[in-house]
């Protein structure tokens, strides 16, 4: 006999799912709440008082740090910073790992080496980068201005990351370092996880190699491009580890991005309440953004 | 027989063509090669000298003499306590992390429940929430409870905040196991519980291990949370020891340098040991996408 059959086995079985469901998802959620959905809603409670974070006193101030913030030039600065973040790293970061990844494809075994060197740069984390390109890039012994001493015969400086146009587009330089190797690999899967019947079918029509890439291969990565750019729209928005430790948004608030104004505002100068603004400022413009590109690509799911 | 010349000739051509494409991609690809190397190179060589051997001497000259006290030094000055702290704080976050997400994942992926769906979504809608948003809420109860500069104070918001993603990928692992599996465990009288440690959990190994990499490194790396919830030099990890000694000694590049060297050292190694693994590891991020 089914279980069906039988309502009240069927109810009994229905609760023992119930309750051994719980049971396993309790730990989880209970983690989520605390520390992610829970904070979230407390940002948007925090936003609307004046606080320092320590003392116990808080006060009401209502919708006075949206106000502020809506007319904050230095946030609506931030943000257009993490937009040209953005745009760059979609402009430089894949079609340069897409780049590599083809060479590492059509070259085959032989190049391996390449490979392995490329990779390098994403096994250093965001922190040690941002300290090495701080050495890296001074103007006494740094690797630039010594090259342009070298070349030019006499001590010059080249200051990238000490004056206000040059920093910013300098740590989107960085950044192209840091995050290409990323999508190289990313972009050597999706090579990878096109059938090999595809490839042979190709070279028996009598295709050469670079013509299979160009004309099977690339558009066939098609969905995976789309999920790439969703990756580096988001992960430039949010940005923070290299900046703080590199810049600091300085000089002068040329480098400054959202997270890092957040930072500054709630941990160096402890206005915690405005920090909370900025914080859940940065939520929605996020979230709409996402939204915004999923939307207007329909990126596909591709599990 | 024109013909055949004919396609000889251009038989020809596109080799050289060929050719010359793959002299300029080779090129092109050495750049690269040189623009990922330099730093790695200045980072090394230059960690070998002395404070004013840097600019004396030229960046990009071999140390004379090649000067091995930054490191002595730096290992001797809290690097090891800094080092075995992270280690420590990312495998009790790991071990946590994994144990509760495949306990997430199994109802998720293989019981039937109203909430189910539900749960689901909520789960993986959490992936995209960043951390800087739940920085300050975060530090006000870490206050609360008492937790502020102390390791313990990392663990929660590593674990929770690893889990949305490991949940989304275990559950879709464990859905293609077969529902064979649990229903012969049934007959053979395993209860629900049995049945996730006896059969579920060690046949998901290789989505646990892929996770285990993933979270291992950022957790490993991660800068936000420790250096908001930290404070005393002697309760810090690894990644805040760059800035510790920075302030320490702000003029010693070199020294500076030693520091970074080390802290690259065991990814670096761990690359070479298991590559593709590493690399594969490193990649389950894409999914966040």
């Amino acid at each position: 006999m089914k279980n069906g059959n039988n309502p009240g086995l069927a109810q009994a079985r229905a609760k023992s799912i119930a309750k051994a469901a719980t049971v396993f998802l309790l730990p989880a959620l209970l983690l989520i709440t605390i520390y992610i959905i829970y904070p979230v809603i407390d940002t948007f409670v925090i936003s609307g008082y004046k606080w320092n974070g320590i003392s116990s006193d808080r006060i009401f101030v209502g919708m006075e740090n949206w106000v502020s913030l809506i007319h904050d030039e230095m946030f609506w600065k931030s943000f257009k910073h993490n937009l040209i973040v953005m745009v760059f790293s979609i402009l430089l970061q894949i079609p340069l790992g897409m780049l590599l990844a083809t060479f590492l494809d059509a070259g085959g075994k032989k190049f391996n080496i390449f490979k392995i060197i490329w990779f390098l740069p994403y096994l250093m984390s965001s922190v040690a980068i941002a300290f090495l390109f701080v050495y890296a890039l001074a103007t006494n012994g740094g690797i630039v201005s010594s090259l342009a001493t070298i070349i030019h015969g006499k001590k010059t400086t080249i200051d990238l990351l000490g004056t206000a146009p040059n920093a910013l587009y300098t740590v989107i330089g960085v950044m192209a370092w840091q995050f290409t190797p990323f999508y190289m690999v990313y972009f050597i899967a999706g090579y990878g996880n096109i059938d090999t019947s595809i490839y042979e079918a190709a070279i028996i029509d009598g295709a050469t190699r670079w013509q299979y890439i160009k004309r099977i291969a690339i558009p066939l990565l098609g969905p995976i491009f789309k999920t790439a750019c969703t990756m580096s729209l988001i992960g430039s928005l949010k940005y923070f580890d290299m900046i703080w430790n590199m810049t600091q948004g300085g000089p002068a608030g040329s480098t400054e991005l959202m997270a890092t104004y957040m930072y500054k505002l709630s941990f160096q100068q402890f206005n915690m309440g405005y920090g909370s603004a900025v914080a859940a400022g940065m939520f929605l413009l996020i979230t709409a953004i996402a939204l915004i590109f999923n939307k207007a690509f329909k990126v596909k799911e591709e599990y | 027989m024109v013909n055949s010349n004919m396609s000889d000739a251009d038989y020809r051509k596109s080799k050289i063509k060929s050719r010359v494409a793959w002299g300029v991609a080779i090129f092109f690809a050495c750049i690269w090669l040189l623009l990922t190397l330099t730093p790695f190179f200045f980072m090394i060589i230059n960690s070998f000298r002395k404070q004013f051997d840097m600019l004396q001497q030229g960046v990009f000259h071999l140390p004379d003499p090649w000067y091995f006290k930054n490191y002595t030094n730096v290992v001797t000055h809290g690097f090891f306590g800094y080092f075995m702290r992270s280690v420590l704080v990312v495998a009790v976050s790991l071990v946590l992390m994994l144990i509760i997400s495949a306990f997430a994942a199994y109802p998720l992926a293989r019981m039937n429940f109203k909430l189910n769906p539900i749960i689901y979504a909520l789960i993986v809608a959490m992936m995209s929430v960043p951390m800087h948003v739940t920085l300050i809420p975060i530090f006000k109860l870490t206050t609360a409870v008492g937790l502020y500069d102390t390791l313990r104070s990392l663990i929660g918001p590593y674990v929770a905040f690893a889990l949305p993603m490991s949940v989304f990928i275990l559950t879709a692992f464990m859905k293609t196991i077969p529902k064979e599996v649990e229903e012969s465990a049934e007959i053979d009288g395993c209860n629900r519980y049995q049945n996730f440690f006896k059969m579920i959990l060690p046949l998901s190994k290789s989505g646990l291990s892929t996770l285990a990499i993933y979270n291992g490194v950022s957790m490993w790396n991660e800068f936000a949370f420790a250096n908001t919830l930290l404070i005393t030099p002697e309760r810090k990890t690894l990644p805040l020891a760059l800035g510790q000694f920075k302030g320490e000694h702000s003029l010693d590049i070199p020294i500076i340098l030693a520091v970074l060297t080390l802290s690259v050292l065991p990814m670096i190694t761990l690359f070479i040991i298991f590559q593709d693994k590493l690399v594969k590891g490193m990649m389950a991020g894409a999914v966040k996408g």
